[in-house]
């Protein structure tokens, strides 16, 4: 297990707890965005480049973006 | 339920799911070390059989062409899910696309962004193209790619406005593009057993080895499923992006 690997391993044990533990719907998009990033490292570090960059787009990019979305249309709602 | 109740159902839970794992993991082979006979079977016969040093490609879109087939209708399902679920309700009307507060002073994006996101757009478009074309060679292929020239779309969105996104990236030509990427994939499966192939075995002409044309089918497959992941990653967008920027609730 190289270093890298071993920082990253520990590092995506903290951040995953720190999405379960983060209550706030919007503050948990960015949460889980830091957290897709940070895997994407991980994979980096496995040599897969591509599995990387697609981690990248959709976990750090796609998936807050959709949250942020639905949080949107859910709070146009709410102030009727 | 009581809160005293949840916690003891957690607690005792978490011990049972902690022991199973424990003694799931001790016996786990380390980091890097491979015993199973299959990935080395693999490794042997992908190039001689199938003409790709990926033998990744060769299991995802030979070998296990079927589960792949699975795999690209679970997303395609997902599309049409959303698509579903997000369509306009009936206490609901659409309303073009406007500046929600029309009294605070309009930003405009700065040139330098504008730029900088037409960088990002063809560069993007670029990776993800040459990740699909290449997916039968090197590591990558449909479903990567797909994902990053999706990606590309969403820049111009990040960097520009809605407007620009949604004259780019129209409804009907990725809806098209869905079902051509869902289609062909089952379709070329069938082309084989007409050549007197077997379901989704190679019928077309090995080429050398390493060479562009080389792998058959899974360089056409790879083009199928790219296709229909970009097409569908961006259904899934426009439709958030439509649902939450042009339709409204009656009364509001």
């Amino acid at each position: 297990m190289t270093p890298l690997i071993f920082i990253t391993v520990i590092l995506l044990v903290i951040m995953g707890t720190a999405v379960v533990l983060t209550r706030e719907p919007l503050e948990q998009a960015i949460v889980a965005g830091i957290y897709g990033m940070l895997l994407s490292v991980l994979f980096l570090a496995l040599q897969a480049p591509d599995v990387a960059l697609s981690e990248t787009v959709v976990g750090a990019v796609l998936f807050p973006l959709m949250i942020v979305l639905a949080l949107a249309k859910v709070k146009g709602k709410g102030a009727q | 339920m009581s809160p005293r109740l949840r916690q003891v159902l957690f607690w005792g839970s978490a011990a049972v799911v902690f022991v199973v794992v424990t003694i799931g993991l001790v016996d786990l082979p380390a980091l890097g070390q491979y015993r199973g006979p299959y990935g080395d079977i693999i490794n042997h016969v992908a190039l001689p059989e199938r003409h790709t040093p990926q033998s990744v490609a060769a299991v995802t879109f030979d070998y296990r062409g079927f589960d792949t087939l699975g795999e690209e209708h679970i997303l395609l399902a997902a599309v049409a899910g959303v698509v579903l679920l997000l369509r306009p309700q009936r206490s609901e009307r659409q309303r073009p696309p406007r500046d929600e507060a029309s009294d605070r002073p309009l930003l405009r994006t700065d040139d330098l962004l504008r730029g900088f996101g037409a960088v990002l757009f063809g560069g993007t478009l670029l990776v993800g193209a040459y990740i699909v074309l290449h997916g039968h060679l090197t590591p990558g292929g449909g479903f990567q790619g797909g994902v990053l020239l999706a990606s590309a779309f969403f820049y111009v969105y990040l960097c520009s406005e809605y407007q620009a996104f949604h004259e780019l990236a129209p409804t009907r030509v990725f809806e098209l593009l869905e079902s051509l990427g869902a289609g062909g994939f089952p379709l070329v499966g069938l082309a084989g057993l007409v050549a007197g192939a077997a379901f989704l075995q190679n019928f077309l002409p090995l080429g050398h080895v390493k060479s562009f044309f080389s792998t058959g089918t899974i360089l056409l497959l790879n083009v199928l499923v790219g296709a229909e992941v970009w097409a569908g990653v961006i259904l899934i967008l426009s439709e958030f992006f439509h649902q939450t920027l042009e339709i409204r609730g009656t009364n509001q």
